[in-house]
C-alpha cells in the first residue's frame, strides 16, 4: 500500500471552556490544535516534543480516533478515524505512560491472549506473535503475574506487547519512559528501535525525555500552541535554535563582567565567567582573542548547547 | 451483529476470570444470587398474609407480575447493568481506551455485566413466574403460551433500552448519574406491582415515555384474562414488541449521540 | 477533641463536594418513596390497620426511610474494606490514632451532611404528593437522640463487618450480602412491623431495625410515653454499645493479624 500512513490536513480542534460558576459562565473557545498539516510515511520514527498544554495529547487523540477534528481531516492508512473508528483501531496500537491497557486483575498472559482474541488474530499468528513479543521483551517470568503486581517497568513492557500483539501499522506512544529506571528505559528504546527497523512499524513517540528523541527519532516535530513550530531532524533543530554557544573563561583573578562585542556575560563566579555568543556574530577564536587581549586568561572551554537547553529555549520563546 | 456478540462474550469471559481470582467473593456472590430467595417477592408474600388482595390482585397474580418484571430487569442487568459505570470511566479518562479498541463502545462497556455467578437472579425470578402462573388460574390458550416467551424477551429489551438510554445520559451529566437508578431500578420495582395503584401522571410516565408498563402489566392482564381497570385499549396487551422496538431505537440513537459528543468535546 | 472535629468536618466537606450527585440521589429517593408509598396505600386500602400502622403511617414511613439511606451508610460498607484489601490500612494502623475512633468521626461528619441533604427533601416531596404524619411533641424531642443512636448503630455494624475483610481479603461479595440484608432488614422493602409472626419480633430487635425502623417509629409517635421511649432508645443504645465494643475487640485481633495484601 502506498501513501503516507498518517496524514493530517489543516486539522483544528476547538474546545469550549466554561469559566466561573453559576448560571452566567463565560464561554471561550480554545484552539487546542490550530491548523496542523503533516504527513508521516511508513516506517518513520517520529518524535513529538512540546511544552505541556501545547496540544500534543490532543493531536495523538485525533490521530487515533478518540477525538474528531473540528476542522480539517485525518487519514490513517487511507481511512478516516472519524467515520471508520473500528477499522482504524485494528491497524493502530497505543501505549500511554500513565494508564495501562491491560486487565488489572488478570495474569499478563491472559491479557495478551485476550487482546489477540479481541483483535481477531488467527490462531497460528496469535501464538507466534505472543511468543515473539514475550521473547523480545523478556516477559517470560512475568506471564503468570497479575498485572496489578507488576512494577512500572514490567508493566510498561507488558503494555508494549499489548499494543503490538495485532501487528499494527502505526504505534503511538505517549510518555512511555516516564518514571522508569535507566535500565528499563534502555530496554524500551532498544525494543522500539528494533520493532521499527525489522517490522517497519511506524512509530510516533510523544515524550519529554530528550534522550529518547536523540537515540530513536530521525524526525522531530515540535508542537506549541496547537501548531507545528518545527518539523525536521534533530540536527535541523539544533541548527535553528541551538547556535548559541557558551565560552567559559577562567581569568587570573576575579574581574568585572567582560565587555566584548558579540558576546554577553550570563554568569560570573569568582575568576570564572560564562560568555554566551552566536557563531553568526563572532567565532570562538575571535572571542578568545578579544578576551585574552584585555584580561589574563588561565583556562577556557567552549560549551555546546545540549538538547535540553535548546528545547528550553524553544519553549521559552513562546508567550506563556 | 455476530461479531459484536463474539466480542461481548470474549470480554465477558475476561471479566469472569478476573472475578474468579477472588474466590471468597465469587462464592459469596454466587451464593447470594442463587440461594437467597428473592427477598422483594418475600415481602409481597408477607403482605398477602395479612390482606387477601393487593390492588385487586391475589398473591399468585402478583407473582405473575413480579415474575415478569423481575426476570426482565435481572436479565437486562446481567446483559448491560454495568454500563452505568461509563460515567466513571469518562471521568477517569479510561473511556479513551474503549475507543482505541476495534469494537463497538457499547459492547465493550456492557460486557463486564455478564457475570455467570449472578445467573441465579433471573433464574429465581423465572421460577417464581412459573409457580405463580400455575397457581393463578390462567385460562391457558395458544396465544397465551406464545405470549410468554415473547413478553420476557421484549420486557428484557425494554429494560436494556432504559439502561442504555440512562448510560447515554451519564455521559452528559457524570455527577448526576445516580438519577438513572430512579428509572432503571425504579422502573423494575414499580413493574412488580399492578399499575392501577399508581397516580395517573406516574402511570403515564411509565407507559408512554418509559414503556415499563409493557414489561409486566399489559402482558399480565392478558395472561390472567383480566379486564383493564384503567380502560386502555385492548391491543396494548400485545404491544410489547412495539414498545421494545421503539425503546431500543431511541436508546441506540441516544447512545450514539453520547459517544459522538464525547469524541467532539473530549469529555 | 480537635482532631476528631477536623476529621468529621473534612468528611462532611467531602460528602458535600458534588451537589449534582445529591440532586440525582434525591430524585431516586423520591421515586422509590412514591412507589413504596403507593404499594402500601393499596395494602391499607379501606382504612385498615396493620402492625400498629395505618395508611398515613405507612406512607410517611416510606419517605422517612428513603431519607435515611445515605445517613446510615447506603448500600455498601464504605471505603474501609477497600483500604484493607489494598493494604493501605497499614498506613492507618501505623498512625498513633485509634482506628475505630477515626472512622467513627469520619462517618459522623458524612452522616451529618446526608441527614440534612438527603433527609429533608424526600419528606417534602412526599408531603406534596401524599398526606404525611408529622411528629408529636414527644417524638420531636426524642428524634435527634434516636437519629444519633441510629447512626452509631449503623456505623458499629458497618465497621465490624468491614473488619471481616482482614480475613476475607476481598470486599465485593461481602458488600453484596450486606446490601441485600440491609434492604430487607432495614424495612426498606416492607416496614418491619408488617413482617409476620416470629420474624417480626426478631427483626425488630436486630441492629438493622435500630437504624431506620426505630427512628421512623419515634417520628410516627409509636413510642410516646416515658417507659416505651426509654425502652426504645435504650435498646438502640445497647446495640450501639455492643457493636462499638465488639468493633474494638475485633480491631485488636485484626491488628495482630495484619496481612498486607497486594502491591
Amino acid at each position: 500500500m502506498t501513501g503516507p500512513i498518517l496524514l493530517l490536513d489543516a486539522v483544528e480542534k476547538h474546545f469550549t471552556v466554561r469559566r466561573g460558576k453559576g448560571w452566567h459562565r463565560e464561554r471561550t473557545v480554545v484552539k487546542a490544535v490550530d491548523g496542523i498539516s503533516l504527513e508521516v510515511e511508513r516506517g518513520a520514527f517520529v518524535g513529538c516534543l512540546g511544552p505541556n498544554g501545547a496540544g500534543k495529547s490532543t493531536t495523538v487523540k485525533l490521530c487515533t480516533g478518540i477525538l474528531v477534528p473540528s476542522a480539517g481531516s485525518v487519514r490513517v492508512a487511507g481511512l478516516d478515524p472519524t467515520r471508520q473508528r473500528i477499522e482504524v483501531a485494528g491497524r493502530i496500537g497505543a501505549v500511554f505512560g500513565q494508564r495501562t491497557t491491560l486487565w488489572w486483575d488478570l495474569p499478563l498472559r491472559d491479557s495478551l491472549d485476550l487482546l489477540a482474541r479481541v483483535y481477531r488474530l488467527p490462531a497460528d499468528r496469535h501464538r507466534r506473535r505472543i511468543d515473539q513479543l514475550v521473547e523480545l521483551l523478556d516477559l517470560g517470568p512475568l506471564l503468570p503475574v497479575p498485572v496489578r503486581q507488576l512494577s512500572l517497568g514490567q508493566r510498561m513492557r507488558g503494555d508494549l506487547a499489548a499494543a503490538l500483539v495485532h501487528e499494527p501499522e502505526i504505534l503511538h506512544l505517549d510518555e512511555p519512559t516516564v518514571g522508569l529506571d535507566v535500565v528499563s528505559k534502555q530496554r524500551v528504546r532498544e525494543f522500539l528501535a528494533r520493532e521499527n527497523a525489522e517490522h517497519g512499524t511506524t512509530v510516533v513517540l510523544t515524550t519529554h525525555d530528550l534522550t529518547d528523541i536523540q537515540r530513536l527519532c530521525r524526525r522531530v516535530l515540535v508542537i506549541d500552541h496547537g501548531k507545528v513550530v518545527h518539523d525536521g531532524s534533530i540536527d535541523d533543530l539544533m541548527r535553528r535554535f541551538g547556535d548559541e554557544r557558551t565560552l567559559v573563561v577562567d581569568l587570573d583573578e576575579p574581574a568585572a563582567p567582560i565587555q566584548v562585542a558579540g558576546a554577553r556575560v550570563v554568569r560570573v563566579d569568582g575568576p570564572r565567567q560564562w560568555l554566551r555568543f552566536r557563531s553568526a556574530d563572532v567565532s570562538a577564536a575571535q572571542l578568545v582573542a578579544a578576551v585574552a587581549a584585555t584580561h589574563g586568561l588561565r583556562d577556557l572551554s567552549v560549551e555546546e548547547p545540549d538538547v535540553d537547553e535548546v528545547v528550553r529555549r524553544l519553549y521559552g520563546t513562546s508567550d506563556r | 451483529m455476530a461479531e459484536a456478540l463474539r466480542l461481548y462474550l470474549v470480554l465477558a469471559r475476561a471479566e469472569y476470570r478476573s472475578a474468579a481470582q477472588h474466590r471468597a467473593s465469587f462464592a459469596l456472590l454466587a451464593l447470594t444470587s442463587t440461594l437467597l430467595v428473592a427477598l422483594d417477592f418475600v415481602v409481597i408474600a408477607f403482605l398477602l398474609q395479612r390482606i387477601p388482595r393487593l390492588g385487586g390482585f391475589s398473591l399468585a397474580e402478583l407473582g405473575v407480575l413480579y415474575g415478569l418484571a423481575s426476570t426482565a430487569e435481572r436479565l437486562a442487568d446481567l446483559m448491560v447493568g454495568d454500563i452505568e459505570k461509563v460515567g466513571v470511566q469518562v471521568k477517569a479518562g479510561t473511556f479513551d481506551l474503549v475507543l482505541l479498541r476495534p469494537g463497538p463502545a457499547l459492547v465493550q462497556v456492557a460486557a463486564p455485566s455478564c457475570r455467570p455467578q449472578m445467573l441465579g437472579r433471573p433464574l429465581q425470578a423465572l421460577v417464581i413466574l412459573g409457580i405463580s402462573l400455575s397457581q393463578a388460574g390462567v385460562p391457558w390458550s395458544w396465544d397465551r403460551v406464545a405470549l410468554l416467551p415473547a413478553t420476557v424477551a421484549c420486557g428484557t429489551l425494554i429494560m436494556v433500552a432504559v439502561w442504555v438510554a440512562g448510560a447515554a445520559f451519564t455521559f452528559v451529566a457524570v455527577d448526576a448519574r445516580e438519577s438513572m437508578n430512579a428509572f432503571t431500578y425504579g422502573g423494575g420495582v414499580l413493574a412488580q406491582y399492578p399499575l392501577s395503584i399508581y397516580a395517573s401522571w406516574f402511570r403515564h410516565l411509565f407507559t408512554f415515555v418509559l414503556p415499563v408498563a409493557f414489561v409486566s402489566w399489559f402482558p399480565a392482564l392478558h395472561l390472567l384474562g383480566r379486564p383493564d381497570p384503567l380502560g386502555l385499549p385492548e391491543w396494548f396487551r400485545f404491544a410489547a414488541p412495539v414498545a421494545a422496538d421503539a425503546s431500543t431505537t431511541v436508546a441506540a440513537v441516544a447512545w450514539r449521540a453520547a459517544v459522538r459528543r464525547y469524541r467532539s468535546t473530549g469529555s | 477533641m480537635g482532631l476528631w472535629l477536623a476529621v468529621a468536618r473534612h468528611s462532611f466537606r467531602r460528602a458535600s463536594a458534588y451537589p449534582a450527585a445529591v440532586v440525582a440521589g434525591l430524585l431516586t429517593n423520591t421515586v422509590f418513596g412514591c412507589v413504596r408509598a403507593w404499594v402500601l396505600l393499596a395494602a391499607f386500602a379501606g382504612g385498615a390497620r396493620m402492625g400498629g400502622y395505618d395508611a398515613t403511617d405507612a406512607v410517611t414511613f416510606s419517605f422517612l426511610t428513603q431519607g435515611l439511606i445515605m445517613a446510615t451508610g447506603g448500600w455498601n460498607l464504605g471505603e474501609l474494606p477497600e483500604r484493607i484489601r489494598t493494604g493501605d490500612i497499614a498506613v492507618d494502623l501505623h498512625r498513633p490514632v485509634d482506628l475505630q475512633a477515626w472512622w467513627l468521626a469520619a462517618d459522623l461528619g458524612r452522616s451529618a451532611f446526608h441527614l440534612v441533604a438527603r433527609g429533608v427533601v424526600p419528606l417534602l416531596a412526599g408531603a406534596a404528593l401524599f398526606d404525611l404524619r408529622w411528629p408529636t411533641r414527644a417524638g420531636a424531642i426524642a428524634l435527634p437522640l434516636s437519629l444519633a443512636l441510629a447512626v452509631l448503630v449503623s456505623f458499629g455494624l458497618r465497621y465490624l463487618l468491614s473488619l471481616a475483610c482482614f480475613w476475607l481479603l476481598d470486599e465485593r461479595g461481602l458488600n453484596a450480602v450486606y446490601g441485600l440484608l440491609n434492604l430487607f432488614l432495614n424495612g426498606l422493602l416492607l416496614p418491619l412491623v408488617l413482617f409476620p409472626g416470629w420474624l417480626r419480633a426478631v427483626a425488630l430487635h436486630l441492629p438493622w431495625a435500630m437504624t431506620m425502623q426505630v427512628p421512623a417509629d419515634v417520628w410516627l409517635g409509636k413510642h410516646d410515653g416515658a417507659v416505651p421511649m426509654a425502652r426504645t432508645l435504650g435498646l438502640q443504645a445497647l446495640w450501639a454499645a455492643i457493636l462499638l465494643l465488639g468493633g474494638r475487640a475485633v480491631t485488636r485481633l485484626a491488628v495482630r493479624k495484619v496481612v498486607v495484601h497486594g502491591g
